[in-house]
């Protein structure tokens, strides 16, 4: 476990920027584990001269932020207006149905997360989805099938060995 | 010694000549839109097939060109021989490319790749191929922020400058006062484009009245608007006009600090913004006493989590603070009491896009386009079921009919629009007959829509307006931030009654329950989250009674999309 306190030592310490507040320093130790374990949540209070509580309400506010680790694979649907009328919902089905999922979560075996994402950017391409931060646009059943398939299929365990991934 | 702003320009004009002049150039959008078709690999394809065959040539990973239906797009040109844009092109072409195009010269018009040669920049080329100005979607342009997207590495400060870039700044501070820049903004009528449409000179003149030692300049890029990538696009194609427009912000109102605010995860403009910022620093374009004035300005990109109400302007003080995203009470005002308690503006992304060109070619000329007290132009996010999807600067004034049915090339398919969803979620809907209006941000307002930050979503005949404003609300309700009760309750509120009438079980008070609980929102909302949160059911229901009657009494849905599947997150920040 003292690995994983030297990783988010450095991340809430050696922020590049000017401004270090509680929400940068968990963005930063976000960045470097993939989540916020309870280790980060005293270190950035520490950091930052506030209460364990001050971190809680911030960490708890952000849907972005896990408190569990991370799987190795993370594939992120838009279901946002633009997306839901090019063919959204087909895509998130398929994807849930692939990975045995129910709604969006992790797969048990840890390989997986699903995440429904409010609006990834790239609207002009509807629908839109993402693997391990790789868009992939005018999506459809198929391609969200084939991306579970290859995410679970994949026993690298790398989470940046993703260019396999894209397109 | 400092470097002078001749020296800089120089070596930009060195550099952009070469550029231009001494072997082929190809330009690759990779903003978020490119990124989705495949665009980095085409990109990478290029780097290796030119390396492989020693081909000397320039590869350029640029921003957003706006014909994002096409991407991913390539820009070819070769010294003497015209520069040409393709688009839809695969990895598998780029081969080709090489050898038919930057061998010959001769640009590919055949189609016979699938990919497809969409026109020519500049100098006419012989052959068939047509300007790519006479493009649907270019042909109405007349790109102001917009003006270096797709054309300049966003990476590079030289070609930004190469183009006009920094002049405006270089003007600022060694020809003219602050007060001057202030009142080119006033005159040119630039009018907020985050939604509010609140007249800029004005919120500059609030902050330059404070004689407080520190006042903060925040540009915001949280775009949270399904629908809208404007402010990201423009981030990833031109971020140097931003930076500017911020630097010639803080010169007018007396300002010495700037934040970016970007959503965390959006990592092509993030990336790019800063690399932005350390150039600017490196040639003394920021920092202390820019380009050897007596005027220092630092700026900085702050980045929030996960949350929509974080781009309101004091959630957004909130989150750069380091706090949970809720809005503040006001007054008092940012312009009085702002981020970490000082004086502070805030301006939108296209906003600040825009001040460079107004100060460099004078309010008078930026006032002189578009419509009545809409000055200027807009800046749409075209998407949903139209031919051409992507993002387009048009006068104000023009016709929005002709920006769905010319621009965007109408509904694919032969079918009918329905209906519009514009100015971002809270924006509502607008019925596909009474798209006769002009872009103005008061004309707008008058049909019960909102131009706001420019996206525009367009539904056609195989839509349900019903199943639509129940994924609206669904939006709204997962991110009320939870502060005023009215809001955050309301909103589940409301989409419990949609989504009981999308299961066909809606009774017939549900529609007056859902205005009743609208009211609320509206008189009990601190921010425009919880205020506007009732707009899209009733603007839905101003254009589509009939819709409702039918799903609540017939108990059927027309179009069937109410009985498919659909997800949306179970949890919010209740």
């Amino acid at each position: 476990m003292d690995g994983l306190k030297e990783r988010i030592r450095r991340a809430v310490h050696n922020q590049p920027q000017p401004t270090v507040t509680i929400l940068s320093s968990l963005l930063s130790v976000e960045d470097e584990l993939g989540y916020i374990p309870r280790e980060a949540v005293e270190e950035v209070a520490g950091y930052n001269r506030v209460t364990v509580n001050d971190v809680w309400a911030v960490v708890s506010f952000y849907p972005n932020f896990r408190t569990v680790p991370p799987c190795e694979h993370r594939i992120e649907v838009c279901w946002g207006p633009s997306c839901h009328l090019v063919g959204a919902m087909p895509v998130i089905e398929s994807v849930l149905e692939a990975a045995g999922l129910a709604e969006e979560g992790d797969t048990p075996d840890g390989k997986l997360t699903v995440r429904y994402n409010t609006c990834l950017g790239a609207c002009a391409l509807a629908p839109v989805m993402s693997i391990d931060h790789h868009l992939v646009g005018r999506a459809d059943p198929k391609k969200g099938r084939e991306l579970v398939g290859r995410a679970l299929d994949n026993n690298s365990g790398d989470p940046h060995e993703g260019a396999g991934f894209r397109g | 010694m400092t470097v002078t702003f001749n020296d800089i320009k120089e070596k930009a004009d060195a550099r952009w000549n070469e550029l231009n002049s001494v072997r082929p150039w190809i330009r690759i959008g990779t903003a978020l839109c490119g990124q989705a078709a495949g665009a980095e690999e085409v990109a990478d394809a290029f780097d290796s097939e030119l390396e492989a065959r020693g081909f000397d040539a320039t590869v350029s990973r640029v921003g957003c060109l706006g014909l994002c239906y096409a991407e991913p797009l390539v820009d070819i040109l070769v010294p003497g021989r015209g520069r040409v844009v393709y688009g839809n092109v695969d990895v598998d072409m780029v081969s080709d490319l090489v050898e038919d195009h930057l061998k010959t010269g001769q640009p590919v018009t055949d189609n016979v790749m699938g990919c497809r040669a969409l026109g020519y920049v500049g100098e006419e080329i012989d052959g068939e191929l047509e300007s790519l100005d006479q493009h649907p979607m270019r042909a109405r342009e007349q790109r102001i922020a917009l003006r270096n997207a797709g054309h300049i590495d966003p990476l590079d400060i030289y070609q930004y400058v190469a183009n006009g870039g920094y002049h405006a700044l270089n003007r600022a501070l060694t020809e003219i006062t602050a007060a001057d820049v202030l009142e080119e903004v006033n005159v040119s009528g630039l009018r907020g484009r985050g939604g509010a449409a609140f007249p800029a000179g004005t919120k500059w003149r609030f902050l330059a009245g404070s004689n407080a030692p520190d006042k903060y300049i925040l540009c915001n890029c949280e775009e949270g608007d399904p629908g809208a990538f404007n402010d990201k696009g423009i981030l990833e194609s031109d971020p140097h006009t931003v930076v500017e427009g911020i630097i010639l912000a803080g010169y007018a109102t007396g300002a010495n600090h700037g934040y970016i605010f970007i959503r965390h995860g959006h990592d092509g403009p993030i990336d790019r913004t800063k690399a932005a910022i350390a150039q600017a620093y490196e040639l003394g374009l920021l920092g202390e006493n820019i380009l050897g004035s007596d005027f220092t300005f630092d700026l900085e990109v702050a980045l929030t989590g996960d949350s929509y109400v974080s781009g309101e302007e004091t959630a957004l003080m909130e989150a750069i603070e380091g706090s949970r995203a809720m809005p503040r009470y006001r007054p008092p005002f940012p312009a009085q009491v702002g981020v970490f308690g000082k004086p502070t503006n805030i301006n939108n992304v296209k906003t600040m896009a825009y001040v460079p060109e107004i100060v460099a070619r004078g309010g008078e000329w930026f006032a002189g386009i578009g419509h009545d007290k809409s000055t200027g132009t807009a800046i749409l996010c075209l998407s949903g079921n139209l031919k051409y999807t992507g993002m387009v600067e048009i006068p104000m004034g023009v016709n929005l009919n002709e920006v769905l049915y010319e621009v965007a090339g109408g509904v694919p398919g032969g079918k009918q629009l329905s209906f519009l969803q514009t100015g971002g979620p809270l924006g509502g809907v607008l019925s596909a007959d009474a798209t006769d209006l002009v872009l103005d941000f008061d004309i707008f307002r008058t049909a019960g829509a909102i131009l706001g930050s420019g996206g525009v979503i367009a539904a056609d005949e195989d839509t349900c307006v019903v199943d639509l404003t129940r994924v609206l609300i669904a939006f709204c309700q997962y991110e009320s931030c939870g502060k005023c009760f009215p809001c955050r309750m309301g909103m589940s509120h409301m989409l419990e009654v949609l989504e009981r009438i999308c299961r066909l079980e809606g009774t017939s008070d549900d529609l007056a329950l859902m205005s009743s609980i609208g009211e609320n929102m509206q008189a009990g909302s601190l921010c425009g989250h919880g205020q506007l949160g009732f707009n899209p059911v009733a603007s839905a229901l101003r254009y589509f009674p009939d819709q409702f009657q039918t799903h609540i009494v017939e108990k059927r849905c027309p179009t069937g999309r109410c009985q498919a599947p659909r997800f949306a997150p179970s949890l919010s920040r209740r």
